[in-house]
């Protein structure tokens, strides 16, 4: 069995990273693939505490009920950026500025 | 010890493939990066005795997610045959809040610890599926079901809203 500190340090790492993806890219897509990272980054920590418990699977469940709130989020996102893209002919958010106060 | 060999291997390639990611300008290569990084936390999950974890992983993300990424890649570029480039902007304010943020998580890890060996029984002498799928019709079977219907109420929202077919009303 691994140390539980490995495991965060990389649930830590990837966290930050998905979070500079989703603010630094001028991408709709790559603002996706952040939420992605940052989704998976939360799995890992789920998956690593669900270690210290044995023969209790709570954390895994919860690591799978992500997973499929995951695929619903890509699905209903990609959906929402072909449609503003065909409206607007733009994958940059912020050109996207027809409700700005 | 190989395990522990492939267990910092796996570590490495997911961490490496996370920062590449955010310098990475081309979007389809910054795909196959997340696809990357998600097949090494795949092998992570198999060493952190989640074979049942990893095995949905493979399957929803390389097989699902990858290819509906690709898909909304292809149909948001305009074709010029040039591959598709993107600017960054906000540098300065993610990367404060980002090495912020990392600083802080790692400063709080830093602090914790965390009892690393179970007393009474460890986790190999379990049978992690059996378990996952008692508890999937006992346990949890309500957000079972939830997700079930979540999952069709996504699915069906999400053809609706990107068919290009206007309705009657409008």
């Amino acid at each position: 069995m691994f140390p539980t500190e490995h495991f965060l340090y990389l649930g830590a790492l990837l966290f930050s990273s998905g979070l500079i993806v989703v603010i630094v890219k001028k991408n709709m897509i790559m603002v996706l693939l952040g939420i992605e990272l940052m989704l998976n980054a939360s799995n890992l920590n789920l998956v690593a505490f669900n270690q210290l418990h044995p023969g209790s699977v709570a954390g895994q469940m919860f690591a799978l009920f992500v997973i499929i709130v995951a695929v619903c989020e890509a699905a209903v996102g990609l959906a929402i950026i072909i449609q503003v893209y065909r409206y607007y002919q733009t994958s940059v958010p912020d050109e996207v500025s027809e409700l700005n106060g | 010890m190989i395990a522990s060999y492939v267990f910092y291997l796996f570590e490495a390639v997911a961490a490496i493939s996370a920062i590449s990611l955010i310098f990475i300008r081309n979007v389809f290569y910054g795909a196959l990066l997340l696809i990357i990084c998600l097949l090494a936390l795949a092998g992570i999950f198999v060493l952190a005795f989640a074979e049942f974890i990893a095995v949905t992983q493979i399957l929803v993300y390389a097989g699902g997610i990858l290819v509906v990424i690709l898909f909304g890649i292809m149909l948001t570029t305009k074709i010029s045959g040039k591959p598709l480039v993107v600017e960054h902007n906000n540098k300065f304010s993610a990367t404060l809040t980002g090495v912020t943020f990392f600083a802080l998580l790692i400063y709080a890890l830093s602090k914790e610890s965390f009892i690393n060996t179970p007393s009474v029984a460890s986790q190999e002498n379990f049978n992690n599926l059996q378990l996952i799928g008692i508890g999937l019709m006992s346990d949890f079977v309500l957000p079972f079901e939830i997700a079930g219907v979540l999952l069709l109420i996504a699915l069906v929202g999400a053809s609706v809203v990107a068919s290009s077919v206007k309705s009657k009303n409008t």
